[in-house]
């Protein structure tokens, strides 16, 4: 066991755990940050998407020492209250059904337009096209990654 | 349109400790209520049916009884009591009930079947606290209620005084509910068929706690638990010493054919799981894709086959056939793959055990833990959490039983989780089928005869013996054979008809081509024979399958595209629904590339046109994932894949265009979480079909040369 000071979403965490720990088990287990999903522990499938220095991680294969110095983000930290662009778009397209995979979902957008403002269909395909979502939201899922696009022009 | 309902055992209302106006209603007409029990505050109203609660604020709370999968019910349930209600949806509040046998019916996701069931009740539950509200505020203002109105949360006075239903609410409650309510013409409807976003849409955007796996109690234990491996295993011992040594854990121990590791947390019993040794021995046949091959095989061979249904004379009409049509068509087993894998909460407390959790079924999981514990049912408490999927694998409630018994035997309470990997080779499948289809077509390419034989793994009947084209046709024969197979099975999303009405679609294809006649004029001149002079008993209406047709062709332009576009048609009756779809494809290289789906649905009144869009977009991508992709093998009983590395899932970078109409007929809701899954893998089959003159007869099609975008 190891204490780790941890930073995300602008505050410090402290988490006493074994250093192998996967960062998702730290958020969900340790911290109660459970807006970060389990889907298939091998990034495979993107629910447990967060930023890791602004980067879109799978929390689910990280081990918590590798990022014991790392500004991290999880949904929670886009914006408590639902007022990210990327919330804000998700919400407007009315894009969840079980809503499961849709943090992830979000997480991935997020650092794609942190990065490229703009991005054309092919650069937001090939940045979604980790996260799986079981009810088959994708068609919303590409309209409020431009809605988000959009309201972050703005 | 009016009706009669008994007041006593319908509707109850009482004024809250903190005032304002507590409206339960019963979901059974014939359900008698305690007198008393809704003297409480509304904090305490939980414990009823479901209802509603005005408080003198104006916020509208209504409880949802329904477990909320992904299918918009938690929305859809409330937008129906406040329509009639009239009530302002911006201050509506709307809460997950628990599960409770005596307030409600059918607290059940399945069958696509809730707004069907609960319409009028919802209806009326709403219509009847407006006419209360009414009646309060023409007392108040001492006029006749024919001269007041209601509207947005308020009841007017035709001078243009006005009062909010939160000012009236105490009032109101004095006022004995009336005996019977008129219901609002449909034409007049406001909120029913608008597009209202998802009630829990900021808390799921938010990363709130709302899941089963979300959930946490004080001095909650987690637990993992290896289960056999193979189908036809069971538990020979086993030796947790290491295990049990390591850190975090607290218990190992087993039962039934399982071992449970607990222990603080996931990560910890995950580690620990690594280090408990098992045995396993045989108990039953350790089967594998090769044997269900040949079992396949005897089945459609045997003579011994259960005869669903029989019409005319099939054999003559063979013998005297111009030409007969014969086909075999084949699907896999297939996990659910829920994003949110099974989990359950349960404490135990000897005479009394708290569950929580996600599930489709909950009274039948409250049964049977019920009958494990030897108590009464009320003794077993289920609260229902948000399901992150489910898609018919949360109608078994194995997970949450076997939860309440590890619970039992640590004596403490416990969250058990599946990984993926349990999840996935964990069992409770969409089993796997074989069809053989045989037609007889004379000279002008009309059906005579029409077999179908089903063969399945654990699937019961495998056909849906009354269904189109069963009724249109005069001679036929609806038959099935099933092997009992260790592995387990259950409902898939569209039980049996997710791969029968492919195979069905795409064999009256063939039989199309052969008689030379037109995919959809084929159909509609069998619809026409069944209005006509059906043929025996039938569970659809010919003519809104017609109708449903002629909306998907006309908007797809069937038959009047431009060259190089090539078109498969496809339409289904299910759960009470009409669904037509047409695929496009284009030629690119000589591979079919899918360009769009067309959909048109007939469900009756749409209550959330967001939603409903939204349902039938993720049908037919669920239906086309599965059908080009999902294939769960076997070998000596272990399933061979385990996570999405080897069981692939459709991706956002696969999905055509999609275009969804809905049927405008005003008829009252029918199902839609499922209807619209089953037609898609024969549209894009038959597509398939068109552009490159390959039939396909297995799924999933990717193991056939199908590719995607």
């Amino acid at each position: 066991m190891a204490l780790f000071n941890l930073k995300i979403n602008g505050k410090t965490y402290k988490a006493d755990v074994d250093a192998n720990t996967p960062l998702l088990w730290v958020l969900r287990d340790h911290l109660d940050l459970v807006g970060t999903k389990y889907g298939c522990g091998m990034a495979m499938c993107g629910a447990c998407t967060v930023h890791v220095n602004g980067e879109a991680t799978r929390s689910c294969v990280v081990p918590v020492s590798n990022v014991s110095n790392a500004t991290i983000t999880t949904v929670e930290g886009l914006s408590e209250t639902g007022t990210h662009p990327v919330q804000e778009a998700w919400d407007e397209v009315d894009v969840p059904q079980c809503g499961y995979c849709q943090a992830g979902q979000m997480m991935t957008a997020s650092a794609l337009l942190a990065k490229n403002a703009n991005p054309s269909d092919k650069e937001i395909e090939e940045a979604m096209v980790g996260n799986i979502c079981r009810c088959g939201t994708y068609h919303r899922i590409h309209d409020a990654v431009k809605l988000a696009a959009a309201k972050m022009k703005k | 349109m009016s009706t009669n309902q008994s007041r006593r055992d319908f509707f109850k209302t009482s004024a809250t400790a903190a005032g304002g106006l507590v409206l339960g209603f019963g979901w059974f007409s014939s359900e008698a209520f305690e007198p008393g029990v809704l003297t409480k505050t509304a904090a305490d109203t939980i414990d009823f049916n479901a209802y509603l609660a005005i408080a003198p604020s104006g916020i509208i709370t209504i409880y949802s009884p329904n477990p909320e999968i992904g299918q918009g019910i938690k929305t859809a349930f409330p937008i129906i009591v406040a329509e009639e209600l009239d009530a302002d949806w911006s201050k509506v509040k709307v809460e997950q009930a628990p599960l409770d046998t005596k307030k409600f019916e059918r607290q059940v996701t399945g069958g696509s079947g809730a707004i069907r069931h609960s319409w009028e009740r919802l209806r009326k539950a709403g219509a009847t606290a407006r006419a209360m509200l009414m009646e309060a505020a023409a007392k108040k203002w001492s006029v006749p209620i024919s001269e007041c109105s209601t509207s947005k949360g308020f009841v007017m006075h035709s001078s243009g005084k006005k009062l909010s239903y939160g000012e009236l609410a105490t009032d109101a409650a004095q006022i004995a509910p009336p005996t019977t309510v008129k219901l609002k013409d449909k034409s007049n409807f406001t909120l029913i068929g608008t597009s209202v976003k998802g009630v829990d849409s900021k808390d799921i955007l938010t990363g709130k706690n709302l899941f089963g796996i979300d959930y946490k109690r004080e001095g909650m234990l987690n637990a993992m638990i290896q289960r056999p491996p193979a189908f036809g295993l069971k538990l020979k011992s086993f030796d947790a010493t290491e295990a049990k040594k390591m850190p975090g854990i607290t218990d190992v121990v087993s039962f039934g054919n399982k071992v449970a590791i607990v222990g603080k947390t996931t990560w910890e019993v995950m580690q620990a799981r690594k280090a408990v040794k098992i045995e396993w021995e045989k108990e039953k046949d350790l089967e594998s894709s090769a044997d269900h091959d040949r079992i396949f095989k005897e089945m459609l061979n045997s003579t011994t086959a259960t005869v669903h249904r029989k019409d005319g004379d099939i054999e003559a009409a063979f013998k005297n056939a111009y030409k007969v049509i014969e086909a075999e068509y084949q699907c896999p087993f297939l996990p659910h793959s829920p994003m949110e894998p099974m989990n359950f909460f349960a404490h135990f407390k000897g005479d009394s055990i708290e569950m929580a959790g996600p599930s489709q079924t909950p009274q039948s999981a409250q049964n049977q833990i019920a009958k494990m514990f030897n108590m009464a049912p009320e003794k077993v408490t289920i609260e229902l959490t948000r399901m992150g999927g489910g898609f018919g694998r949360r109608l078994n409630t194995d997970y949450a039983v076997e939860a309440a018994e590890l619970s039992s035997i640590i004596k403490a309470p416990v969250k058990v989780t599946w990984s993926r990997e349990d999840d996935t080779a964990g069992g409770i499948y969409r089993p796997a089928v074989r069809y053989r289809f045989k037609a007889s077509i004379d000279k002008a390419g009309n059906i005579t005869g029409y077999m179908l034989h089903g063969a399945g793994m654990n699937a019961g009947n495998a056909t849906r013996p009354d269904n189109f084209p069963v009724g249109a046709i005069e001679n036929t024969l609806i038959q099935s054979n099933d092997h009992k197979s260790p592995i387990t099975t259950g409902p898939w999303r569209a039980p049996i008809t997710n791969f029968l009405a492919y195979a069905e679609q795409a064999f009256l294809d063939e039989v199309a081509m052969a008689g030379g006649k037109d995919p959809i004029q084929l159909r509609m001149e069998l619809l026409d024979k069944s209005i006509k002079s059906p043929v025996g008993k039938i569970t659809y209406e010919p003519e809104r399958f017609r109708e449903a047709i002629k909306l998907v062709a006309d908007k797809a332009g069937w038959g009047k595209k431009k060259k190089g576009v090539y078109q498969g048609f496809s339409v289904y009756f299910s759960h009470n629904s009409y669904v037509a779809q047409i695929a496009e494809m284009a030629n690119v290289k000589g591979k079919p590339v899918l360009k769009k789906v067309y959909a048109s649905v007939d469900c009756g009144i749409v209550i959330n046109e967001s939603s409903a869009q939204n349902q039938v977009y993720g049908a037919i991508v669920d239906g086309l994932g599965h059908a080009m992709y999902g294939n769960l093998t076997f070998k000596d009983g272990a399933p061979q894949q385990d996570n999405f590395n080897k069981y692939r899932l459709i991706r956002y970078n696969e999905v055509p265009d999609i275009e969804v109409h809905f049927v405008k007929n005003g008829i009252d809701p029918t199902g839609l979480g499922e209807p619209a899954l089953p037609p898609t893998g024969g549209a894009i089959a038959n597509a398939i079909f068109k552009t490159t003159g390959k039939r396909l007869y297995n799924q999933p099609f990717s193991e056939q040369g199908a590719t995607l975008g």
